[in-house]
């Protein structure tokens, strides 16, 4: 019991209080560039929690049982190491889905070469190692922390769709005005902050 | 000026194509460790070794490497340098590493660096390429630093540490938190904007690393990305 207290606490604060977009500033290009309709951001949102998950998994196990073996110790190849296993994951994830599940591939199967960029698979290996998470906590907190991003991507998503109808102030538009709703969400996100 | 010039270079790397006015990549670093200028300044210097010493690397190897794999090749040789740069950091400047964290290890997918290796330093030779990666870096480090600059000005009354504001400015804590880094970054895209309007317009995208796979330099995707949004 005490166990699962803890993962939902990890799970809890991974994704709405220190929400990756919002208060850590990972994968902010998906963020501002997919995120102009709802079903895209929730493809890359779905895309996105697929892969970090999975990813989470792999680069936990291979740090705990490669890396930071006692005979080994090469710990100092983690970032090298975790990249190439996320570029590799990502391309394995593609082939298989294409070939063996072809509808879940048309509506995720534009995304996933993008997310080797997207600096949050990496940040979350990264943190895991920080946080010395085990194996399952790590997993947890990488669901966790993509299940965040795609809360903000698609209620960044809602909001842009009605500001097409605004009349923004012409230096305002685009960019900037999206700068200044992801600013205000994240006041607004400050409000979990209390809550572990 | 003549183009592949040093001189060329550095202009273009910080004025024409300022890569985080311009180009708009990079942003999760220029975002996250702006809190200070002087945490702006270490990151944009830190990127700008990396840059060039990666761009002198790829065009170096830039005939070896086959073309076919040529992205996890980039990528290992970003990654090595990243490596390296974190332990001289950590071993060397640990306040500034304690400071930038996780976004050291963090640089290897920042947009630039990657981007300027599939465009530039993978076509061109070694001098122009290592004066590519200065102008760039310099041109990164120039916005964050300024940046970094107006965040701890509007919520420390501080530039660099210095006390600016007078003793009665009650400082506007939010400025150094996150939101303080969207509107920050907002009001000077929009200065930008009212700059640059009227004056002819260059192609201006947000979706730096997601719309424009050419500005971003990975081509995994295989344009792809056009063809989805052609069936929206």
């Amino acid at each position: 019991m005490e166990a699962l207290k803890e993962l939902l606490i990890i799970g809890i604060g991974a994704a709405v209080v220190n929400n990756v977009v919002l208060s850590q500033f990972l994968g902010l290009c998906p963020f501002f560039g997919v995120s102009k309709k709802i079903d895209t951001a929730a493809g890359m949102g779905g895309a996105v929690v697929f892969v970090i998950t999975l990813a989470s998994f792999v680069t936990s196990i291979i740090y705990k049982y490669i890396l930071a073996n006692e005979a080994i110790h090469m710990e100092y190849m983690q970032t090298i190491v975790f990249i190439l296993v996320i570029a590799a994951l990502v391309q394995f994830v593609e082939m298989f889905l294409k070939k063996s599940v072809p509808s879940l591939y048309n509506s995720l199967g534009v995304y996933l070469p993008l997310i080797t960029t997207n600096c949050a698979v990496l940040g979350v290996a990264i943190i895991n190692v920080q946080k010395e998470y085990n194996v399952l906590e790590g997993t947890i907190n990488g669901f966790a922390t993509a299940v965040g991003f795609t809360i903000a991507i698609v209620l960044m998503a809602g909001l842009r769709e009605k500001m097409e109808y605004n009349d923004i102030p012409k230096a305002f538009q685009g960019f900037p005005s999206v700068l200044l709703t992801a600013g205000l969400m994240a006041i607004a996100f400050f409000g979990f902050s209390g809550i572990i | 000026m003549k183009p592949n010039s040093p001189g060329e270079r550095l202009y273009n790397g910080i004025i024409k194509e300022n890569p985080t006015f311009v180009l708009v990549l990079g942003m999760c670093p220029t975002l996250a460790v702006t809190t200070a200028a002087m945490n702006g300044l270490g990151m944009g210097l830190t990127t700008t070794v990396i840059l060039t010493m990666s761009n002198l690397f790829i065009s170096l190897l830039r005939n070896v490497i086959p073309d076919k794999v040529r992205m996890p090749a980039y990528i290992v040789v970003v990654a090595s340098f990243v490596t390296m740069v974190q332990f001289l950091l950590q071993g060397f400047i640990p306040s500034l590493y304690d400071a930038l964290g996780i976004y050291i290890p963090l640089i290897v997918v920042n947009c630039i660096i990657l981007g300027r290796a599939e465009s530039y330093a993978s076509k061109n030779g070694v001098v122009a390429s290592i004066f590519d990666g200065i102008g760039m870096g310099l041109g990164f480090t120039v916005s964050i630093t300024i940046l970094g600059a107006f965040r701890e000005l509007i919520g420390a009354g501080q530039i660099f540490g210095l006390q600016i504001m007078p003793d009665s400015y009650v400082p506007v804590t939010i400025f150094i938190l996150a939101p303080g880094a969207f509107f920050v970054l907002a009001m000077l895209a929009a200065v930008r904007n009212k700059v640059m309007d009227g004056k002819p317009k260059k192609e201006y995208s947000m979706h730096s690393c997601i719309e424009g796979c050419e500005a971003c330099g990975n081509k995994s995707c295989g344009g792809r990305i056009s063809s989805a949004k052609e069936k929206e």
